[in-house]
């Protein structure tokens, strides 16, 4: 044992700054959110312990409830969207057409900026009152609305924004669409399935572990999403609490009102909610993703 | 004529996606006025105007943001490159005691959401007094906590033949010397990739610099831009745009030029 430990120094060295960061920065101040989980801590006081308190008090309020249902809402219709919009221009891609190269780097560019604050701000121009949609519009003699100050249309601006980045996945794809072997796809041509059948029977099963993690990636990152929110509702979540995403009622709640251990019950909940999203999936997936190997290059 | 079609939808799809981008260009380009009235691309009476007014306007030279910006970026580039690389080795080709947990470990932190460390490393770097600093941005990169660069290098380093480690300790060479010379030169082409992100992800980056930064001139690009009207007092639009389009060219560039390799990180990672 002595000399086996003896051997890991080495090793251990190596690890040093990420051994560090995972406890000081990571491990650790993830058990301490948790502690103030339990607290009144305002910053500038010791917490003071309050057990089960901020918990309870997360269910009886009204704009975190309302806050989770915008985010399940966001969640739950921008994701799908962009997957299909991404399976369906990959496939479109794939057909072996020229210029494939062009058309994948132009639409990965919005995945590329599409965090970004510049990209929010032009969204907020865009769908404003006398922006860009409404003049577009305005040619066709439609008179258009306050896309963004409205509550009922406010919310599909920023899945909008989202769907416009299917990019990413669609990248992934794209790769994933290489690996299935055209024998396969001719195989199942000479046994007379027509493109439909082959792209149900044979593409879409052989590229099922690449769309589960496309499915889990996208649902994580959607659930954490708040630059385009922020800055579309300047910082609100309006109008009328119609963009209030999850992240950005917990950032109100610990860098406005400072109530940090009350933020830091939402930050908990949150990973338990994307821990049970994930599970589920990892469940779930068992019965539609194919892991099958058999004349398939992985 | 099917190949035609798909041409035809592709580009059409293309252009559609593309429009808002290349009409904020062009607004960038235009007087206010024209910017609220005119859905074309061509501005009627193009100016530069907006670029210098922008520039100055918020108080502050812009080329200060984008500084301060590129120092984080710089310094994030050098951590991530520096530490993952050292822990990718020691997962990749060491043994140790606890390898496996520990590998388990760095693996789930990739999907942690940071939310859930957020408060208490605000409270902690508070205490250390390094609220409205960069060091919040940067000391983390120098402790390799994106675990995610960590795993894309160790997939990288177990594909190299462990034959040449072997052939480097035959001519004396040590750990240290066998990253140093054999694992850190092939690894390359994943430093590039692992590069190349972090200086988007953080050029882009917006909420850890929106909470930690407030000085004026200790602003990054991102918050400056977002504090943009606020700052200026009123609606200068053109002078924003100009502003925008300014701080989405170098990822621009960087797409550009590296574009081969982001689509083939993004491929083999999915990570946005």
């Amino acid at each position: 044992m002595i000399s086996r430990l003896r051997q890991s120094v080495p090793a251990y060295l190596f690890l040093l700054p990420w051994l560090i960061g995972v406890l000081g920065l990571t491990i650790g101040p993830m058990l301490l959110s948790l502690y103030y989980s339990f607290t009144d801590y305002a910053l500038l006081n010791t917490p003071e312990w309050t057990g089960l308190h901020n918990y309870t008090a997360l269910f009886q309020d009204s704009r975190y409830l309302h806050s989770l249902r915008v985010t399940f809402i966001y969640v739950g219709v921008s994701v799908p969207l962009e997957m299909a919009f991404a399976l369906a221009v990959a496939v479109l891609l794939n057909r072996g057409l020229k210029g494939l190269a062009v058309y994948r780097a132009l639409y990965y560019i919005p995945s590329l900026l599409g965090g970004s604050v510049a990209i929010a701000l032009l969204w907020q121009q865009i769908f404003g009152s006398d922006g860009l949609l409404n003049d577009v519009l305005g040619i066709f003699g439609i008179h258009g609305r306050g896309w963004i100050s409205e509550p009922g249309t406010a919310l599909w601006t920023l899945i909008l924004l989202r769907v416009w980045q299917f990019g990413a996945p669609m990248v992934i794809f794209l790769a994933g669409l290489r690996q299935i072997p055209d024998e396969v796809l001719e195989a199942a041509e000479v046994d007379g399935a027509g493109r439909w059948q082959r792209f149900w029977r044979v593409t879409l099963p052989l590229l099922s572990p690449v769309v589960f993690f496309n499915l889990v990636l996208q649902i994580i990152g959607a659930f954490q999403a708040f630059t385009p929110a922020f800055v579309i509702s300047g910082g609100k979540g309006g109008p009328s609490d119609s963009t209030l995403f999850y992240t950005l009622y917990l950032y109100q709640q610990a860098f406005g009102n400072f109530r940090m251990g009350y933020a830091a019950a939402m930050a908990w909940v949150l990973l338990l909610i994307i821990a049970v999203f994930t599970g589920l999936n990892f469940v779930l997936g068992r019965t539609w993703v194919f892991y099958g190997d058999e004349g398939v290059r992985r | 004529m099917r190949r035609v079609l798909a041409h035809a939808g592709l580009s059409v799809g293309a252009l559609v996606m593309l429009y808002p981008l290349l009409w904020m260009i062009t607004a960038s380009l235009r007087p206010n006025t024209e910017i609220f009235s005119s859905p074309g691309l061509i501005p009627e009476h193009p100016t530069l105007g907006n670029y210098a007014l922008g520039w100055s306007s918020t108080g502050t030279s812009f080329g200060i943001y984008i500084m301060n910006s590129l120092i984080i970026c710089a310094a994030v580039v050098i951590g991530n490159v520096l530490t993952c690389s050292l822990t990718a080795y020691a997962f990749a080709r060491l043994t140790f005691v606890g390898r496996k947990t520990l590998f388990a470990v760095m693996l789930a932190t990739i999907m942690l959401p940071g939310h859930v460390t957020l408060i208490a490393q605000y409270s902690i770097f508070r205490k250390l007094n390094w609220i409205d600093t960069f060091w919040p941005m940067i000391v983390p990169s120098f402790l390799a906590t994106d675990a995610f660069f960590v795993f894309l290098m160790v997939q990288f380093i177990r594909s190299i033949p462990v034959e040449l480690d072997d052939a480097a300790r035959i001519d004396g060479c040590g750990v240290w010397g066998i990253y140093r010379r054999i694992i850190l030169p092939l690894l390359s082409p994943a430093l590039v990739t692992t590069a190349i992100f972090s200086f988007i992800w953080t050029w882009n980056n917006f909420f850890s610099q929106l909470i930690y930064l407030s000085t004026r001139t200790r602003l990054t690009v991102p918050v400056a831009l977002r504090g943009f009207l606020d700052a200026t007092g009123s609606s200068e639009w053109g002078a924003l745009f100009a502003m925008s389009v300014v701080t989405l060219v170098p990822v621009v560039v960087v797409f550009v030029i590296f574009q081969r390799r982001i689509l083939a990180g993004m491929a083999h990672t999915g990570l946005k």
